[in-house]
């Protein structure tokens, strides 16, 4: 009965993640579009994490890193093929790009070999140590941002015209809103795919009980290093489209508050569940739309929320409104 | 002695200044059950976990199926045919019955890193996983939460997750422990069937099943190994008498 009342609920929450931005078409509101938008990409990003937070239960407090990478080389690729200036000539042309299929490629390779490496130091540690870790080597890429002047430092780097998509007027909003869904609808079967496959009964596995994985001959580092790296991809994905979406990309991306935020969608909406980071992330752009217009503490009604999820309501929104989560 | 699937030599670990295990000498030949004990702190569950690879050694040898097994990890030995259970319990308590042995089967397949076919349509991991169900005989509670099964029940799912491993060696740590008499009077007799399988080196604490069932016994006191023998010899050792059978055997 539960499954079924999960089924309904991400029902609403996926139709109601497509309908709102069409109505908002309708009426002439660009701007609820965007915000729509904005949900998606949030969601995205908080799917990737919700792979290893909700399913490996490991607490990973540097996703921004992923983040930013990927609206990174949005704005890097981006800048390079706007002003004219090839990345390298030698021994090689490489040459920018405003193609986003090749932006997410690049972004997909650079944030799983940084994942590979932050995930092979970091999956050696547990519980608080991990999170420690995690939040120190995004900070490391942090500050390397803000001090690297080539691509704007601390002010962030502009994206003119956004990067193009074959066969979509990505500067119409809607359009935009219609590629950010579909991304995040991919990562999500992807994600609901992973979790019942071989792999995620391992990973899940590994959460539960690391002594008995070991005992039955499987490592469980190896499947939280995989885990962590696809997850970083994810998120580094949404990133991509983040940078795109705003047009602009900056250090703050990278930051630990992005990490909290990205984290915050995830146990909002339901550590673990597939519509968990959905869920939160609209939950928390409505919260800022709403509250944030009319109250500069807005963030404190928020961190009253997040408290009385962590301590009464463990599953999250979803969890609220279906029920506890039967075994997987 | 070089039959012997299972075999340590002057296997010794210090914790501080306490000897947990000191120069133990034991070997698993096949087809055997090879009971060890010894009285509470003996360092039984040491040794368990030292030949499982869970804690090095400071000194000594382990062989395994004809291989120093010394430098592997507890993954390595495990997939090398070296199955454990634990004192208590320890199960995946989210996941079904069902899906805790179909880990230990995913294990034996070799193929762990599989991203998209959905492993609970899997019938190469579902059937021999149901299969060892039936064994234990908890076919009936595959589909329940390893949480919501009772005591009882969960010591025979640990059973068959080590039998899902299809190992070459059984390492049993007290597999009665919490077990009523019904209980432990079936696991008794589902053992003594399963040496015929694989050889088992057993720890238990209760006598009446030991008895029934080694036929070797070799007796742990403070770390070190003061009798081997069978159970008639084990009996009648005077050393065994005073240091933990007492006067009641």
């Amino acid at each position: 009965m539960t499954m079924n009342r999960e089924f309904l609920i991400n029902s609403i929450l996926a139709i109601a993640l497509i309908t709102v931005p069409l109505i908002a078409l309708g009426m002439d509101e660009p701007f609820i579009i965007t915000l729509a938008t904005k949900v998606a990409i949030f969601a995205m990003a908080g799917v990737g994490l919700n792979l290893v937070l909700g399913y490996g239960g490991l607490v990973s407090f540097g996703h921004a890193a992923f983040f930013g990478i990927g609206g990174y080389a949005a704005g890097i690729l981006a800048s390079h093929a706007l002003n004219y200036e090839p990345i390298m000539e030698s021994p090689f042309l490489i040459e920018g790009t405003t193609q986003m299929i090749i932006i997410w490629i690049v972004a997909l390779i650079v944030s799983a070999l940084v994942a590979l490496l932050i995930g092979a130091i970091t999956l050696r540690t547990s519980g608080v140590y991990f999170i420690m870790i995690t939040l120190a080597f995004a900070q490391m890429i942090y500050y390397f941002a803000i001090s690297w002047p080539a691509y704007g430092g601390e002010d962030g780097l502009s994206i003119y015209v956004r990067n193009g998509f074959p066969g979509i007027n990505t500067l119409d909003p809607i359009s935009f809103f219609a590629l950010c869904a579909v991304m995040l609808a991919i990562a999500m079967v992807f994600s609901a795919v992973l979790i019942r496959s071989r792999f995620g009964l391992a990973l899940q596995g590994a959460r539960q009980n690391a002594q008995r994985m070991t005992a039955v001959g499987i490592a469980p580092f190896r499947i939280r290093l995989v885990a962590f790296v696809i997850s970083a991809m994810i998120t580094a994905l949404a990133g991509a489209l983040y940078a795109d979406l705003n047009r602009f990309v900056s250090p703050t991306m990278l930051s630990w508050h992005m990490s909290g935020e990205i984290m915050v969608f995830v146990i909002l909406g339901g550590v673990g569940r597939l519509f968990g980071p959905l869920a939160g992330a609209a939950l928390y752009i409505i919260l800022e739309h709403l509250l944030g217009g009319v109250w500069e503490f807005w963030q404190l009604p928020l961190g009253v929320l997040l408290l009385l999820v962590v301590l009464f309501a463990r599953g999250g929104l979803v969890g609220v409104l279906a029920g506890e989560r039967k075994h997987v | 002695m070089s039959d012997a699937i299972l075999s340590l030599s002057d296997v010794t670990k210090q914790f501080g200044s306490l000897l947990a295990s000191d120069s133990v000498t034991l070997d698993l030949r096949p087809g055997e059950i090879h009971a060890l004990i010894g009285p509470n702190g003996a360092g039984k569950s040491t040794l368990i976990k030292q030949i499982a690879g869970e804690i090095k050694s400071d000194r000594g040898d382990i062989h395994f199926n004809g291989q120093n097994i010394n430098a592997l990890d507890a993954v390595a030995r495990s997939r090398m045919g070296l199955a454990r259970t634990f004192q208590v319990s320890s199960l995946m308590p989210e996941f079904s019955v069902l899906q805790n042995v179909m880990l230990a089967r995913q294990s034996v397949s070799g193929k762990v890193f599989r991203f998209f076919k959905p492993v609970l349509g899997d019938k190469s991991l579902v059937d021999p996983a149901m299969a060892q169900l039936e064994r234990v005989g908890l076919a009936d509670r595959a589909q329940m939460r390893a949480a919501d099964i009772s005591h009882g029940e969960r010591r025979q799912l640990e059973m068959a997750v080590a039998l899902a491993l299809e190992p070459k060696a059984f390492l049993l740590d007290e597999p009665m422990a919490g077990m009523g008499p019904e209980g432990s009077k079936r696991l008794t007799g589902f053992l003594d069937g399963l040496r015929g399988q694989a050889p088992i080196l057993l720890v238990e604490h209760d006598m009446d099943a030991v008895f029934a069932l080694a036929d070797r016994i070799s007796v742990l006191v403070y770390g070190r190994i003061i009798a081997t023998g069978t159970v008639d010899e084990i009996r009648g050792n005077d050393d065994v008498k005073r240091a933990y059978l007492g006067e009641e055997a």
